[in-house]
């Protein structure tokens, strides 16, 4: 199923003011894998993604992406190579409509001079509407981003990190405040992604980690801990020694 | 679907639809009213109404960055100040005539004209400066800042500091500068005589059609989609960096248009009152220029246009009446916009409109 190696974490140090984030961290993703990335709060996985996004600079270590070292590219250097990332809490632009907001993230031309334009230009409507399609809300596009549910609300901005043509697609707890059969959706989502996309994939909710049938690595306190598939670490006792010590 | 609806609209969907197009007509209405000011206004009031009208232009500026890109200048007063002393020194060379050095520099001992007045002798540099000068300036600062990623408070108290500085390099340097007095004496504007009532009323409309411009043109640019990049370096700076985005270059496009339009707006004011000095181009007014917006309403072009003006006019009759009470007054109106009206009037106006 999975290609070449996209994606090298190779030791990273994430270092804030003498609390380690993120301590010699290594991790490897093939072209076309999915992966889920879990771990206890505070474990370090937000922090992850900032260092391969480029929104905090690591004290040692190096991310390559396709071979090519990203640390110290400037963040839409980063976006360029193909990388994108959806946040945690969900950043949409509230005032504008669905659609807008998938049109900013689908421009090829980002550069200011180029922004002196109403609507969407009549080649990129196309994949706007295909992006809208994926997500689930081509009968939602023209509501303002704002007014939408707040699982809708996720999948608009997963939908912009798609409309981006990211390769590697980094998810920080796409699921967070959605119920069972929104979070079905949201994996049925991720799943049809593996056919075009890498994606690392943040969560805590263990039966949406389930049905992503994806290989697992989890974190702890900064460092990798294990890795294998949702059964093996389910059933690892330190991962559950790990998660009894924090939920006690 | 809809067509169904339309044919019986309830009785308070056509009151609501009235109040929304008597709202669209508003703009017009307020131009038709300036227009006409001339036929109607003593030569000394239509020269005060332009002048507030140039302090409007300033204002939708600050629209534009405070409002629209969450950019809290307390600083116009420095780019308003650009565009003045660029007018007035041209103005003032024209006084002198050919070859003669301004009154103010002959009084302080001065035998030669600085080298940097030279250009302004001629009209077309001093326009073309009016408008590129505070433009490039905005640019080079605001670059310098928000490239280091400064913003809010520490970007606000920088701005301050500049118009501090500013103000006091203009007192210091009397001989080149006019010094606390400032530049003042334009008998003539481009050869015209200024006595002359049409010549003030021509300025006057030029005024009006600068700010018609300027609203326009503020207009077209918020509904594009610069103007929605901008709201979102507002809103959600991190969001579009990681999108690909480089807010910077749209918050100092902003900022360069907001200096250009204080730069024009000082212009226009330096035309329409005789004079420019640092007491119109320091920290206070600078507060000022921001109150202007807050009241009129930050979100709103035609709101700050109009609150620029009507305070204005409300500070000139309180302060021939009682000169130290202006300040506290508009300290205590700001205030009450703030907490009670946190959209200005204009967001009033649109509650209203929409009820
Ligand atoms: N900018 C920062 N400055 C200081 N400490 C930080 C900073 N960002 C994160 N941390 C700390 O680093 C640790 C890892 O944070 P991170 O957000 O990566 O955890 P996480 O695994 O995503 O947790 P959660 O499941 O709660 O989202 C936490 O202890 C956090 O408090
Ligand atoms: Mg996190």
């Amino acid at each position: 199923m999975s290609g070449p190696l996209l994606l090298a974490v190779d030791g990273i140090t994430v270092d804030f003011d003498g609390f380690k984030a993120l301590d010699t961290f290594s991790m490897t993703l093939d072209k076309g894998e999915t992966r889920v990335v879990i771990g206890p709060n505070g474990a370090g996985k937000s922090t992850l993604c900032d260092a391969i996004i480029g929104r905090v600079r690591p004290a040692a270590g190096r991310v390559l992406f396709r071979g090519e070292d990203l640390t110290g590219l400037s963040e839409q250097a980063i976006v360029e190579r193909g990388i994108c990332r959806k946040f945690q809490a969900p950043g949409i632009l509230a005032g504008i409509t669905a659609r807008e907001n998938v049109a900013l993230a689908a421009r090829r031309d980002r550069s200011w001079w180029q922004a002196f334009g109403k609507g969407i230009p009549a080649e990129e409507q196309a994949s706007v509407d295909a992006v809208l399609e994926r997500v689930g809300l081509a009968d939602r596009a023209e509501v303002k981003a704002g007014e939408l549910a707040h699982g809708e609300k996720q999948w608009l901005e997963i939908g912009m990190v798609l409309a981006t043509g990211a390769e590697l697609v980094l998810l920080d707890e796409p699921t967070a405040g959605m119920g069972p059969a929104e979070t079905s959706r949201t994996a049925e989502l991720i799943r049809d992604l593996g056919d075009t996309r890498s994606v690392i994939v943040i969560d805590h909710d263990m039966s949406f980690v389930e049905q992503l049938a994806a290989p697992v690595t989890v974190m702890h306190q900064g460092r990798f801990l294990k890795q294998g598939s949702v059964e093996a670490v389910r059933a690892d006792p330190e991962v559950i020694s790990v998660y009894l010590g924090h939920s006690a | 679907m809809s067509d169904a609806v339309t044919s019986q609209v309830p009785a308070a969907d056509g009151d609501r639809a009235w109040r929304r197009r008597a709202m669209a007509l508003l703009p017009w209405l307020l131009l038709a009213l300036g227009a006409a000011a001339p036929f109607y206004l003593s030569g000394y009031n239509l020269s005060l109404l332009g002048r507030f009208m140039a302090f409007g232009i300033l204002a939708m500026g600050i629209v534009l960055i405070w409002g629209h890109g969450g950019i809290l200048s307390l600083g116009q007063g420095v780019f308003f100040g650009i565009g003045a002393y660029a007018m007035a020194m041209h103005m003032k060379l024209a006084a002198a005539g050919d070859g003669q050095l301004p009154d103010f520099m002959m009084w302080s001992g001065r035998e030669a004209l600085p080298w940097w007045w030279e250009p302004f002798a001629s009209p077309v540099f001093a326009i073309l400066a009016v408008f590129l000068l505070p433009a490039l300036l905005a640019a080079l600062f605001s670059w310098l800042v928000f490239y280091r990623r400064v913003s809010g408070v520490y970007f606000a108290l920088i701005t301050q500091a500049l118009a501090l500085a500013f103000a006091t390099l203009l007192i210091s340097r009397q001989d080149v500068t006019g010094g606390f007095n400032g530049l003042t004496n334009f008998p003539s504007l481009f050869g015209l005589s200024l006595a002359d009532q049409t010549v003030r009323d021509g300025l006057y409309w030029t005024t009006l059609a600068l700010a018609a411009l300027g609203y326009a043109g503020l207009r077209w640019l918020l509904a594009t989609r610069f103007g929605n990049l901008l709201r979102a370096a507002r809103d959600a700076e991190n969001r579009i960096r990681f999108l690909g985005y480089n807010p910077v270059p749209f918050k100092v496009v902003a900022f360069a248009i907001a200096g250009m339009l204080a730069g024009v707006g000082g212009a226009l004011f330096t035309m329409h009152a005789g004079n420019i000095s640092p007491a119109l181009v320091g920290v206070v007014p600078s507060i000022e220029m921001v109150i202007w917006a807050a009241v009129g309403g930050r979100y709103s072009l035609a709101g700050a246009l109009v609150a620029a003006v009507a305070l204005n006019i409300l500070r000139d009759s309180v302060s021939s009446a009682f000169p130290e009470l202006w300040l506290y007054l508009i300290g205590l109106v700001f205030i009450l916009t703030v907490t009670l009206l946190p959209n200005g009037v204009a967001g009033l106006a649109r509650r209203v409109s929409r009820r």
